[in-house]
């Protein structure tokens, strides 16, 4: 989510066409990235269930990519 | 047995006692030579057109619930070919030549109803793009026709001309387009699909391919393994996490899409009217219902219902541009799971596993498309090639950069 290809590597191609197009769209737990608007503009990582809607963690993006 | 205003009758003088269920009950056979998942609409028109004009009918659909009970009952019923793009434009029109002769070709009465589909319009530029539009349908075959603002009146008297903001300068027309009775699509493929001799099996969940040396050998479901030659996988909504079971990873997010239905009144609105300046779409049922809907709720969601602030914000949208509509009382909403493609355009296409095809991604157009995408997954099931309306739809065009993608908005699901 956070980790962008390369662009200049061999495979760059087929890496930059997975990180944009492809999606494992799971059902359940799911992590995606929001952004916080109308708010401190900050963009979050958000742990959300895809089935019932709940949120079960938010986490700034920095803080994430920093971590990872 | 068929169908007809004479069986009707000697039915009502015999009390009803001859009528019997529209298709077998199947039990899963041990091996199969083609295997569809999905008994929905286009899983059903498949396995129809498979059985009926590919010779084939060692063939089983496997529902996972029962049939009907899925996004081919819940939709709002419409079909149209107003597409502009190459890539679509003939596929669609395809569908509807196919809608025009559905009742006759399965024996079933579908209620196909061509009342017209209205796009209005509300500024120079959308007028523009809307001529665009219509040419392009035109040089393709179809139906379309410009109509300016006093020609709109006469049809829909209705409207909000008023508006300051969004005046309606016109509309596009199309009256072939227009509504089909959803649950009856279904049926009719079911019932005609099984008289050919195709096993429809409810209740059987899909939970993992066997693809030994690279090639799929069968599928495990909750009532078995069954053995197939080829397997095809229509399930849209679900298509990501039925093909995870074969490690195919898609280019899809599933989202939901709200709809509406009013109480029923009396006749109202002439055709399918949707509104170019917010995301608002209506047409009346046969029973009066007033069925509208407008956009994605815009977040990933397997659930099968929506939130209130959509809910708020269709509602603005129909008074914005149908006023008399705040008279009327909500009957009821529902959501429905999308296949939301990173183009809005759908696949159809082999995946890198043999024998394993894949249909999906259609987004919120797959009611419209049902027949032809039963003719072209049964061409591409049957032949091993893409059908030339369908050869579009293919895997490969994200990574050529040969998108299809009607609203110009790149790989951002929830805006298509």
């Amino acid at each position: 989510m956070l980790e962008r290809p390369d662009g200049m590597q061999a495979d760059a191609l087929q890496k930059m066409t997975e990180y944009a197009y492809q999606r494992d769209n799971l059902r359940g737990l799911h992590r995606e990235l929001w952004f916080h608007e109308q708010g401190d503009r900050a963009w979050l990582v958000v742990t959300r269930n895809t089935v019932t809607h709940e949120i079960v963690k938010v986490e700034f993006a920095d803080e994430v990519a920093c971590h990872d | 047995m068929g169908f007809s205003g004479w069986r009707v009758l000697r039915e009502g003088l015999r009390g009803h006692t001859g009528w019997a269920p529209l298709w077998r009950a199947a039990t899963p056979k041990k091996q199969y030579d083609v295997l569809i998942v999905g008994g929905g609409g286009h899983g059903l028109a498949t396995a129809y057109y498979l059985a009926k004009y590919h010779g084939l009918t060692n063939i089983a659909v496997l529902e996972k619930n029962w049939v009907g009970g899925g996004n081919v009952g819940r939709n709002t019923t419409i079909i149209r070919s107003n597409y502009l793009l190459d890539g679509n434009q003939p596929f669609y029109e395809l569908s509807l030549r196919l809608w025009e002769g559905i009742e006759k070709e399965l024996n079933f009465n579908a209620m196909v109803s061509q009342r017209g589909v209205l796009n209005l319009f509300h500024s120079d530029a959308q007028r523009d793009a809307f001529r665009r539009r219509g040419n392009a349908m035109r040089m393709h075959g179809t139906d379309a026709e410009l109509l300016n603002a006093k020609a709109v009146r006469q049809m829909a008297p209705f409207l909000n001309y008023d508006n300051a903001r969004f005046p309606v300068h016109g509309g596009l027309l199309q009256k072939r387009g227009g509504t089909v009775r959803h649950d009856a699509v279904a049926w009719g493929y079911a019932r005609a699909a099984s008289a050919l001799g195709v096993d429809i099996i409810e209740r059987c969940d899909v939970q993992g391919f066997d693809t030994t040396n690279g090639r799929v050998q069968a599928v495990e479901t909750s009532r078995g393994r069954i053995e197939a030659d080829r397997i095809g996988v229509a399930v849209a909504g679900y298509s990501s996490e039925v093909m995870r079971h074969a490690n195919v990873r898609l280019p899809i997010e599933s989202h939901v899409l709200q709809a509406f239905v009013t109480e029923g009144l009396k006749p109202l609105i002439p055709g399918v009217i949707t509104y170019g300046a917010g995301h608002f779409y209506i047409s009346q049922s046969d029973k009066g219902g007033l069925v509208f809907g407008g956009d994605l709720d815009g977040y990933n969601s397997y659930a099968s219902r929506g939130n209130l602030p959509v809910v708020e914000d269709v509602c603005e949208g129909s008074m914005s541009i149908m006023p008399m509509l705040g008279r009327a009382r909500l009957l009821r909403s529902w959501g429905g799971v999308m296949d939301m493609s990173m183009d809005g355009s759908p696949i159809i296409d082999r995946t890198q596993v043999d024998g394993l095809y894949f249909n999906g991604g259609w987004c919120y157009g797959g009611f419209k498309a049902t027949p032809a995408s039963g003719w072209v997954f049964a061409h591409l099931l049957a032949r091993e090639s893409s059908h030339p309306t369908a050869s579009a739809y293919r895997f490969d065009r994200f990574a050529a950069g040969a998108m299809i993608d009607e609203k110009g908005q790149g790989s951002t699901p929830n805006l298509h």
